[in-house]
């Protein structure tokens, strides 16, 4: 059988040449002589900068990475210190950069999903107040807010004159110092164990749940069984973790977490500015949920939380999830700005770089090579995202 | 209307107002409490604030006379206004700035207005942007002023507007290509797109900075403000081509077909059929595109321009009026906020604007 399809005569789809011709389009010489006049712009700009490198002493190449960075960095997630090379330095911004990026879209969205819930409260008050907010935070530059939370936060009085709230969270010229959970001890080989345990458990319920197996409160219940199981688990193999409040003592705070000020400006920075975008977005998504929806979920006999979280989320989350994305990727490159109030994230990082090697080329590379990655991943999985929620419309009408 | 008339609607009005704000603040349990609770969160946020800026400020006078006031230093605002808004141009040459912001500033005036969207705005905008250069430069009207001593509003405003108005052609150019049918047009022009798009400005920035000078033959030569000013007319028209590209996938099959059957070639078709109408629908998010570049202006001064905002940070590094930061960033904020809030309140009006004239 399968002989006789293949002696079929003539050829079944057009050839590798014929279907580059049709990708390439019409006018195909213009198109390749304008390329070609693009490559040699670049080439000639290249050709000029190898050019001015010679001259200058700098060898083009990334050979400077391997070489000791002869600068210490002021706060870090990993160990590092003068005389390390400057591929672990610039991990070390990149880490920088990971850690205010990820507390800011957590933080921000938050403080933003509470900001657009509370701008559609119907309170004229509350929602007067949330709309200055978000035109106030909106309409002056991220960096004039940044430089002013600089100042707020180095003008903050020493750690015994120290501003508290609750007699947990102290605000001094040294930083602010919250509480936090705390490593007491314990193998680390039974956290590892128990990441992998969880993580195993999560990967069941995700399967149960596609298969219909097990749904709404049964699923719900199940999570919080496993996890209880987990930790109790953590706890007979003599892990302990334990909170811890910060408090003065002599003539500083000992304990929790100390945030430096640049990085407590920082992240303050990026969350005011942009949990307002996050309100903005969740306002204009539930409103998007057309008022039909509500008043046919309510002839349903639905109430107040059913309707929000069974007709008018689901229906408002398309309209939030790929522009609260976008958001992530602004926050994210938005947090560059750290350069200009002395937080030493990536950009800050290469910049030092760039100007004790002389090797600026390669360090831009690099930096731009690293975002570009992260974004281009980021928009990726969001398109494979639409795809699925535009596909399950379908299928669902 | 005749006054009768006027006088029985009124009270009626009032009243109705009155039920609105009562049923808003107290039309339930629930609402009354939040009513509360955001009442006493304004009344620990704002009376000292009051407080700082009216009561407590001091409205006039030196440096001194502040230092023994407790609340805002109006007065240091006053002596540093002519820094603030002009940095270290030349004072006895500050009418030139002036006049180029008064100039920019007619500009975009004139452009808001939709009665003067004819064909002379193409000619005005060049026209303007180099008015404005050679004004600032003093090119024709010696002495010349070398661009990195300019600085405060102006320069903010003629980046502003120069890298924008520079832009949207090149991202007409881009967006075009990205919808044709040349297949390698086509990728250059998203290759080109998401690099920009994925990479911060400050990055941008430093491009211009570190790598210019080395790349372009004589590059040393060229001033921090105008390289700066290439990388960010390149940056942003990533940005403007993805919203023009919306506009021209919003146009119909059926103009582009109309057009050929009419006989009209590609440029033909776009620059009488296609653009006219992309652009048209597109008119409010390029306001509100614009109205991010003027914030994304103030990172200028991560590489040492003399910006507004930068001018203001400097301000209160002088060592007779030392440390008046919140003085000078509140200053700066009202004028960000003053050209932002109305360009948005704008867009807003234009939006409604334009459906209202398309529904006629």
């Amino acid at each position: 059988m399968s002989l006789a399809r293949d002696i079929v005569p003539g050829r079944h789809r057009p050839g590798t040449f014929s279907r580059l011709a049709a990708w390439w389009g019409p006018h195909p010489t213009l198109q390749a002589v304008a390329i070609a006049g693009l490559i040699v712009v670049a080439w000639l700009l290249a050709d000029n900068m190898f050019a001015t490198m010679n001259r200058i002493g700098v060898t083009p190449g990334f050979d400077f990475l391997g070489r000791p960075a002869n600068f210490e960095i002021g706060e870090k997630s990993i160990a590092f210190q003068a005389g390390d090379p400057y591929a672990r330095a610039i991990l070390v911004g990149l880490l920088n950069t990971v850690k205010v990026a990820v507390l800011g879209c957590v933080l921000a969205t938050m403080l933003g999903v509470i900001l657009g819930v509370a701008g559609l409260s119907g309170n004229l008050l509350l929602v007067g107040l949330v709309r200055w907010y978000v035109e106030i935070v909106r309409n002056t530059p991220l960096l004039l807010q940044l430089f002013f939370w600089i100042a707020l936060a180095k003008s903050f009085p020493a750690p015994r004159q120290a501003i508290s709230a609750f007699d947990a969270f102290y605000l001094t010229n040294r930083g602010v110092y919250v509480p936090g959970l705390v490593w007491l001890g314990g193998p680390a080989s039974a956290v590892v164990a128990a990441g992998a345990l969880l993580a195993a458990l999560a990967t069941l319920l995700v399967i149960l749940r596609r298969r219909g197996r097990l749904k709404g409160r049964w699923l719900a219940l199940a999570a919080l069984g496993a996890l209880i199981a987990v930790v109790l688990l953590l706890a007979a193999s003599g892990v302990r973790i334990g909170s811890q409040t910060p408090k003065l003592s002599g003539f500083n705070i000992r304990g929790g977490y100390n945030l430096t000020p640049e990085f407590a400006a920082l992240l303050t920075g990026l969350v005011v500015k942009f949990s307002a975008a996050v309100a903005e977005i969740v306002r204009a998504g539930i409103q998007s949920v057309d008022r039909g929806q509500w008043e046919a979920a309510r002839a349903l006999g639905l109430h107040g939380g059913q309707i929000m979280r069974l007709i008018v989320l689901p229906q408002a989350l398309r309209v939030i999830t790929p522009l609260t994305t976008s958001t992530y990727l602004d926050l994210t490159k938005d947090s560059s700005l750290a350069v200009a109030i002395g937080y030493p994230d990536l950009v800050s990082i290469i910049n030092t770089t760039a100007n004790t090697t002389g090797q600026s080329f390669e360090a831009l590379v690099i930096l731009i090579s690293i975002y570009l990655a992260l974004n281009l991943s980021v928009s990726a999985s969001m398109n494979v995202y639409n795809r699925r929620v535009a596909l399950r419309s379908t299928e669902r009408r | 209307m005749s006054i009768a008339d006027t006088l029985v609607v009124l009270p009626g009005r009032a009243s109705a107002r009155l039920a609105t704000m009562r049923q808003g603040l107290f039309g339930s349990l629930g609402n009354t409490l939040i009513t509360i609770a955001t009442s006493a969160l304004l009344l620990w946020i704002v009376p000292p604030l009051f407080r700082w800026a009216v009561l407590d400020a001091t409205w006039s006078g030196t440096a001194q006379d502040c230092a023994a006031g407790e609340g805002a230093c109006w007065g240091f605002v006053a002596a540093k206004f002519r820094f603030i808004l002009f940095a270290f141009y030349p004072p006895e040459l500050q009418w030139r700035p002036l006049l180029v912001m008064v100039l920019l500033v007619m500009l975009l005036v004139v452009t808001a207005q939709p009665r003067f969207w004819r064909r002379e705005l193409f000619v005005a905008w060049p026209v303007v942007i180099a008015a404005s250069w050679l004004l600032m430069a003093g090119t024709l009207t010696p002495p010349t002023v070398p661009t990195n001593a300019w600085g405060g509003l102006p320069v903010t405003l003629f980046v502003w507007t120069v890298c924008f108005g520079l832009a949207t052609p090149i991202a007409i150019l881009l967006a075009l290509a990205r919808r044709s049918k040349m297949g390698g047009l086509r990728w250059v022009a998203v290759a080109f797109i998401e690099l920009m798009r994925g990479t911060p400005m400050v990055a941008i920035l430093y491009v211009a900075m570190l790598i210019l000078p080395m790349a372009i033959p004589g590059g040393q030569l060229i001033d921090k403000n105008i390289r700066a000013m290439i990388m960010i007319t390149l940056f942003w028209s990533a940005y403007v081509a993805e919203v023009v590209r919306a506009g021209l996938q919003a146009i119909h099959d059926g103009q582009y077909e109309a057009a050929t059957a009419l006989g009209l070639g590609y440029w033909r078709t776009m620059l009488l059929i296609v653009l006219p109408q992309a652009l048209r629908i597109v008119i409010p998010g390029m306001v509100n595109l614009a109205i991010g570049f003027l914030l994304a202006t103030s990172l200028l001064a991560v590489i040492g321009i003399f910006d507004l905002l930068n001018a203001a940070r400097a301000s209160a590094t002088d060592p007779q009026w030392l440390g008046f930061y919140n003085e000078a960033y509140v200053f700066a904020a009202a004028i960000y906020f003053v050209f932002c809030f109305g360009g948005s309140r704008y867009s807003l009006w234009l939006e409604r604007y334009l459906k209202r004239s398309d529904r006629r």
